[in-house]
């Protein structure tokens, strides 16, 4: 218990401090560590025997044919898979040392540390404000002046402040779909979490609405961890420090990214990032 | 020509559709000479069953037509602001919209919470199993039941063992029971129908499943709950036969919920059936059919809202 | 300061009610959503225990088939209602049946988007006026026109049926709609590809696939006119003779109680109970075959 502790202040006292490419370049020790895990709903096993470890202020991407469990994983990394009746896992996830399984713990803190933002734009049937407000509401914050604030920053973040700083009132759906998404991105900022999963973001978007989300995520790397899964290899070439390849549910490889795309170590990774199948 | 249609089997079809039907239904034809050839068929049926279609709206219609224009030259204000006089042969029908209102509104409030948190614990606190399949059994059942037979309940449980009375109470009481399946089947179908990605993003923005049922779901699903109600509310406004044993034929101001009130709908009744006033017979009919128009208007307003906002 | 630390800390005690928050919360809305099943439970308890003794005491063969009703010398046999209800029904069912299946048939098969909108509105407004008003019609429209060009009282049997048949359409229509749209739509274009006009299509395939739905529906709108009350009270004349033809009077067990029930007392009133029991039998026994036949074929539809 205490030395969980003493982790999460050095990880706090690390994302603080802003220095974004420090982190980058020496990891330390890991924000998630995933050990041995399997998951799997029903009488289907998804996913098997993955270990990995995701460090602070970095961006790891999954790449993978699709039914590779990627979106398992990562809905596994906030416990939304908890939600289907039949999910069974074994193995363990740590966030902080603290093993997100484990029977006391919050799931809803856990999910407000570890935002999520989905492939296709989700506005809640409220306003842009209330969407903005829902987590920290949620969360216990009520003061009008910190929710403001919280809403102006995370939608700058999301590169959409200036677009819909006088109609935060509107109905969410009114915005173009590029616009959701960011909104969306914005929704989970305003949690100020700790670990950012990004499902797909761009998939059902143009690539002007792709280039903007990219260029948000970009901003907001120095400051977040972030896993993203992605079926666009070159978005996972762009996007991030380390990759993973996932395929039929087992991780085959996870490196930097540099490596990843110039000198796999397995072949199927080569094979499926040069386009041979997948 | 003929040899491109038998080449290419997707001409043989355009050609089926210009009036030549493909061999299949074709070749029985020497025995069927006496038969109606069937796009003549067609038409006669398709004919027959517009007549049909029609003759209900036209039904309609003419109950409309028929007790508005016998009925509204009758209702005048003072018919809907003064109580009745010598059983109804003069004076109004204020106490009995005073107890409709009570006893269909007090019959909502009841069933509405339960038939809602019915709706909401079936959706979204559990998965599809016995105990489910029993709770809708029962639903179905009680919907299934006569209205008598719903009188006679309420008569000897609420009214007599209870010893509520034959009162507003008994009466809201025994409708509330009547009306509770449909307030379960609509809410279930208007939850049912907000989108599963909404309940995603709540839990991945740190709800609890009770705030997310409260803050996203009922409020997509708010409209479509409301169809239910209203229509709840018209079926309490036209119910006769169960409040005739519960909440009774007493036609004075009610005082408390524990007075019996003759409803609007037990008037009309009355009058006509005693032939006591033809006019003020009609004219309660109007008053009952306009309420009805309106709670269908209003029921049918929500259905719009309902879908445009979950779509 | 991140959303998530400006939680105030909670106590052990609140950490825990949090968790276990889903399980309270559930098991309440059990207690409550148990309601429906429990008034049923308590509707069935109730007319059984006032109505079943005077049932055995009279016996039970001889309360259904003695056509003695004289409550005031204790002489009780439902026989004339139960044929009453049994005839207006199934006049009722001729009708309606006929009429909702052709609505629902059109609705589903040959309407344009207009007319559905006029349509639908309409028959749902049907199923919402008060049964007291369509008897009123009844009385002051039909039973003249019978009288006059049919003989008889008219008050009958007839009237009956045409009221009641009208008042289940609504009913028998909006299920069969259901069944009906729940036919494949590649059924039909697989049909009308072979050649085959819409009506036939509808006929040979449509309402044979659909044919367990509608027999729900219109088992349903049966129960709906077993039980109706007030519209038979009005239009069916309450004679208490079993009918000889469509144009006599007759009585239901359905007016049976209403008519009498405001007076009775001692075994009379327990004999109106006893006639509510033998209406909830026959309802419950249609309720019964109507979730049967839905049922299978729901499960036939989820198993292909």
């Amino acid at each position: 218990m205490m030395s969980a502790n003493n982790e999460m202040h050095k990880v706090d006292h690390i994302r603080c401090s802003h220095v974004g490419e420090h982190c980058a370049t020496s990891p330390g020790p890991a924000k998630i560590v995933v050990r041995d895990f399997h998951a799997g709903f029903g009488e289907t096993q998804v996913l098997r025997n993955v270990s990995l470890d995701i460090y602070p202020c970095q961006r790891l991407a999954i790449i993978g044919p699709a039914g590779g469990g990627k979106t398992t994983f990562l809905r596994s990394l906030n416990r939304l898979n908890s939600l289907e009746h039949d999910f069974r896992h074994s193995g363990s996830i740590l966030l902080d040392g603290q093993d997100i399984f484990a029977s006391n713990v919050d799931v809803a803190r856990i999910r407000r540390r570890v935002g999520m933002l989905y492939a296709v734009p989700i506005p809640l049937p409220l306003s842009i404000y209330e969407n903005l407000t829902y987590g920290p509401r949620l969360a216990g914050i009520r003061d009008r002046h910190r929710l403001d604030e919280l809403v102006e920053t995370s939608l700058k973040s999301a590169i959409l402040w200036d677009e819909v700083k006088d109609r935060l009132r509107e109905p969410a759906h009114n915005l173009s779909g590029g616009q959701q998404q960011r909104m969306c991105l914005a929704r989970v900022l305003a949690l100020e979490p700790e670990v950012l999963l990004l499902d797909e973001p761009c998939s059902g978007l143009d690539p002007i609405s792709t280039a903007k989300i990219e260029d948000a995520l970009d901003e907001l790397k120095s400051r977040y961890t972030v896993v993203l899964v992605t079926n666009n290899t070159k978005q996972a070439a762009r996007a991030s420090e380390r990759t993973a390849f996932f395929l039929m549910g087992e991780m085959i490889e996870c490196g930097p990214t540099a490596v990843i795309f110039t000198n796999p170590r397995h072949g199927r990774t080569s094979d499926y990032i040069t386009g041979h199948f997948g | 020509m003929t040899r491109q249609a038998i080449s290419n089997p997707l001409h043989a079809d355009e050609g089926a559709d210009n009036g030549a039907p493909p061999p299949q239904i074709n070749a029985p034809r020497h025995r069927r000479q006496l038969r109606i050839p069937p796009d003549v068929a067609q038409r006669i049926v398709v004919g027959g069953l517009w007549a049909i279609a029609m003759s209900a709206v036209a039904v309609l219609l003419f109950i409309i037509v028929f007790i508005m224009v016998k009925g509204l030259p009758h209702v005048t204000p003072e018919f809907l602001l003064q109580a009745p006089a010598k059983g109804g042969r003069l004076g109004g029908v204020s106490p009995m919209i005073f107890g409709t209102i009570a006893v269909a509104g007090l019959a909502v409030l009841i069933a509405g919470p339960i038939g809602v948190i019915t709706a909401i614990y079936l959706t979204e606190y559990t998965r599809e199993s016995k105990l489910t399949a029993f709770i809708r059994f029962g639903a179905d059942c009680l919907a299934g039941i006569p209205s008598i037979i719903f009188g006679l309940f309420g008569f000897v449980f609420f009214a007599d063992t209870l010893g509520l009375g034959i009162s507003i109470i008994s009466g809201a009481l025994t409708l509330a029971l009547m009306v509770l399946p449909t307030i379960i089947r609509t809410s279930e179908e208007a939850i049912r129908a907000v989108p599963a990605a909404f309940r995603d993003v709540s839990f991945g923005l740190g709800s609890t499943r009770w705030q997310m049922v409260t803050r996203v779901v009922l409020r997509s699903a708010l409209p479509g709950i409301g169809t239910g109600i209203v229509l709840s509310i018209g079926r309490s406004i036209s119910e006769t036969a169960a409040l005739m044993l519960t909440s009774g034929m007493v036609a004075r101001h009610p005082s408390s919920v524990f007075d019996s009130a003759r409803t609007l709908a037990l008037h009309f009744f009355t009058l006509s059936r005693e032939g006591i006033s033809m006019p003020k017979a009609y004219a309660t009919a109007a008053v009952l059919v306009l309420a009805i128009l309106m709670i269908n208007l209003l029921a049918y307003w929500f259905m719009r809202r309902f879908i445009a906002r979950v779509r | 300061m991140r959303a998530s630390q400006g939680m105030p800390k909670r106590s052990p005690l609140g950490a825990w009610l949090d968790r276990k928050q889903d399980l309270f919360i559930s098991s309440i809305l059990l207690v409550v959503a148990l309601s429906a099943i429990s008034g049923l439970v308590v509707i069935t308890a109730f007319i059984f225990k006032e109505g079943l003794p005077i049932m055995l005491q009279v016996g039970v063969g001889k309360f259904v088939s003695s056509s003695d009703w004289y409550p005031a010398e204790g002489h009780f046999g439902i026989f004339p209602m139960i044929m009453g209800s049994l005839a207006v029904t199934a006049g009722a069912l001729v009708i309606g049946g006929v009429l909702g299946l052709g609505c629902a048939v059109v609705l589903t098969q040959f309407c344009p988007r207009w007319a559905v909108s006029i349509l639908k509105p309409s028959i749902e407004l049907l199923a919402g006026i008060p049964s007291v008003v369509y008897g009123f019609i009844g009385v002051v429209i039909l039973v003249p026109m019978i009288r006059v060009h049919l003989g008889g009282p008219g008050l009958s049997v007839l009237a009956s049926s045409i009221v009641l048949g009208i008042m289940m359409l609504p009913t028998v229509t909006s299920i069969s709609v259901d069944a009906l749209q729940a036919v494949p739509k590649a059924y039909r274009d697989g049909s009308i590809a072979l050649g085959a006009t819409h009506w036939q299509t509808t006929r040979m395939v449509i309402l044979k696939a659909s044919r367990s739905g509608l027999v729900a529906a219109m088992i349903l709108g049966m129960g709906r006119a077993v039980g109706e009350t007030m519209a038979v009270i009005m239009v069916a004349g309450n004679t208490l003779d079993v009918p000889d033809s469509i144009l006599a009077p007759v009585r239901t067990l359905t007016s049976n109680i209403a008519l009498e029930m405001g007076y009775a007392a001692g075994d009379h009133r327990k004999a109106l109970f006893a006639t509510g029991v033998v209406l909830f039998v026959i309802i419950m026994i249609l309720n019964t075959i109507a979730l049967t036949v839905s049922r299978r074929r729901s499960r036939r539809k989820s198993g292909a």
